[in-house]
């Protein structure tokens, strides 16, 4: 059991790091670009949201089998389809926690208008070092919020593990997944001992996270 | 010195925008017009926030023309928004240093910023804990540090109450005798022009509708200013000599010498003198025994009337009219019964004279 916690705790930190290093970027050009195409791409973002996660894991199972183009496309990089992998799994995570990371983070930049990044230029600040020193510390409560969310959703996801992990122990069997191996042979207990650290777990992360972003944010005003 | 050339034109919501102006390379320029008028887009584009067509050159130093567009963060402004926009997650010694570590160099050092703005208690303080004016000032000393060679400033009052514009009023004062470096101001409050300025642009609906030096703008009788309701001359003045019996000083003008209350004034200070034209009236012989005080000679320089009752006699003091210009309102009946005209010389009695 503690192999699936280690197991799950790893894919939700990796996932975070990724997201947050991936969708920050897609967050600023989401808030800031006047390009007509990008609420056809926040459309994109948001689809794991509304969409049933088996439909999210079925097309991208089918990108990372041997045949998948997603496959296709890492091959010349030397790497073996990710399907039943523990990369496969941070992809899929990744995808699917998206909205859930870049929605806060690009109502911070928002919020935070044009004018910051404007007093940051009129004092010598190349746009780069501004949005360093600036735009980001100003979306901290944003990006706190997204962190939090992402990594939530990561330790809870379950159809597209379901989909594309395979359940191997120590490779891809998460907690999610433990806990319907256990329904699934009757060992109650353990299911009961797995579902209430996951309540206990989500209880504390919702609370945590609205205390710190009240903390940020005060400091912020 | 190095001379203000600006020139910018482009749609802007309803009307074309098609503003230019040449300012002198020191003292503060104004930018004065009722809301919507442009100044702020003007000031903008100085900055190179904005972006219309247009030249922009601060002496040999060009940042706009048909072929370059200098960026914001590569331009050497120093820029106060209307509301100070300080950054919240830095302490004021943060956001005072902000724009001097970007600086290429250190002219004006945090200790003159901090003594001439009276930050010193404050340096440790979040944003969030400063009074309106506190951080108004905090946002002027980071525009100062990040060593400026313009200053732009957006109606730096307008968004404080009457306790955080007089504070900030004595600061900009302060500041307008040693800066070395010219400021435009933005504003559309003729108050703050009559104590800061020393030249003005007009601008209504985009456009540019006179632009000088502010003492003559001021008197000048083909401008509004002149005409409007509370219209005031401003003359420069040295205090000669303080009587401290009757609290009066005399201050030595263009073309006369003027008692007014003396207020903290020492001899060889200088003082901007504010007159209003309610307070001028005039007549063809010297008046004996009056209670008034300044009844100064003066030439008749131009006569405007109003749509009303009354008339607008622009003055220059002094016999020869070789002085300053005064405004003087008076009926349009005593006009008549005066039967002044342009070039007679007369006495004017002023009322009252006011620091402006």
């Amino acid at each position: 059991m503690i192999d699936t916690i280690l197991l799950t705790v790893q894919l939700a930190t990796v996932s975070t790091l990724v997201l947050l290093v991936a969708g920050t970027p897609l967050a600023w050009w989401l808030a800031k670009s006047p390009n007509r195409l990008k609420e056809g791409v926040a459309t994109v973002v948001a689809l794991p949201m509304v969409l049933p996660p088996t439909v999210l894991g079925f097309y991208l199972l089918v990108a990372m089998s041997p045949q998948g183009p997603l496959t296709a496309a890492l091959a010349p990089l030397g790497i073996a389809p990710l399907a039943f992998t523990f990369p496969g799994l941070v992809v899929g995570s990744v995808v699917y926690s998206m909205p859930f990371v870049v929605n806060p983070i690009r109502n911070a930049f928002e919020a935070a208008g044009e004018r910051p990044m404007e007093v940051a230029a009129t004092l010598r600040a190349h746009p780069l070092d501004a949005f360093f020193t600036v735009a980001l510390p100003l979306a901290s409560p944003g990006i706190l919020t997204g962190a939090i969310l992402g990594f939530a959703h990561t330790i809870g996801e379950f159809g597209v593990v379901l989909m594309i992990g395979g359940n191997i122990p120590g490779q891809t069997k998460v907690l999610s997944m433990s806990i319907l191996d256990y329904v699934e042979t009757l060992q109650w207990a353990e299911a009961h001992r797995l579902s209430t650290l996951m309540l206990a777990f989500a209880f504390s992360v919702i609370l945590a996270m609205t205390l710190i972003e009240k903390r940020l944010r005060r400091r912020l005003r | 010195m190095s001379e203000i050339r600006a020139q910018f034109a482009g749609r802007l919501g309803s009307f074309d925008f098609d503003v230019g102006f040449v300012a002198p390379g020191r003292g503060v320029t104004a930018l004065f017009g009722p809301s919507g008028c442009g100044k702020t887009t003007a000031l903008r584009c100085v900055a190179g926030l904005e972006r219309l067509g247009g030249e922009f050159a601060l002496g040999d130093e060009v940042w706009q023309d048909a072929t370059r567009f200098v960026p914001p963060h590569r331009r050497a402004v120093g820029y106060v928004f209307q509301e100070a926009s300080l950054f919240p997650h830095l302490s004021v010694t943060g956001n005072l240093t902000f724009g001097q570590r970007r600086a290429a160099d250190r002219g004006v050092a945090l200790a003159e910023v901090v003594s001439l703005l009276g930050l010193g208690g404050l340096l440790d303080r979040a944003p969030a804990r400063l009074s309106g004016g506190e951080r108004q000032r905090v946002a002027i000393g980071r525009a100062l540090l990040s060593q400026p060679r313009l200053l732009l400033m957006d109606e730096p009052l307008s968004a404080l109450d009457r306790e955080g514009k007089s504070e900030i009023l004595v600061y900009l004062e302060r500041l307008h005798d040693v800066l070395s470096i010219p400021v435009i101001y933005v504003t559309h409050d003729m108050g703050e022009v009559e104590r800061l300025a020393d030249h003005l642009v007009l601008l209504e609906r985009g456009r540019v509708t006179g632009a000088g030096d502010l003492h003559a703008m001021l008197a000048a009788g083909d401008l509004p200013l002149s005409r409007r309701a509370g219209a005031a001359a401003v003359i420069e003045g040295r205090v000669a000599e303080v009587d401290a019996a009757y609290g009066l000083a005399r201050v030595t003008v263009a073309g006369a010498e003027i008692l007014m209350p003396a207020g903290n004034a020492e001899p060889g200070m200088r003082r901007r003198l504010r007159i209003k034209a309610d307070d001028v009236s005039i007549c063809r012989v010297a008046p004996e025994n009056t209670s008034i005080l300044n009844i100064l000679p003066v030439r008749i320089v131009e006569i405007l009337d109003d749509d009303g009752h009354q008339a607008t006699l622009v003055l220059a003091l002094g016999t020869a009219g070789e002085g300053a210009r005064l405004l003087s309102r008076i009926s349009r009946k005593s006009r008549d019964v005066l039967g002044v005209a342009p070039g007679e010389t007369v006495f004017a009695q002023v009322k009252g004279v006011a620091l402006a």
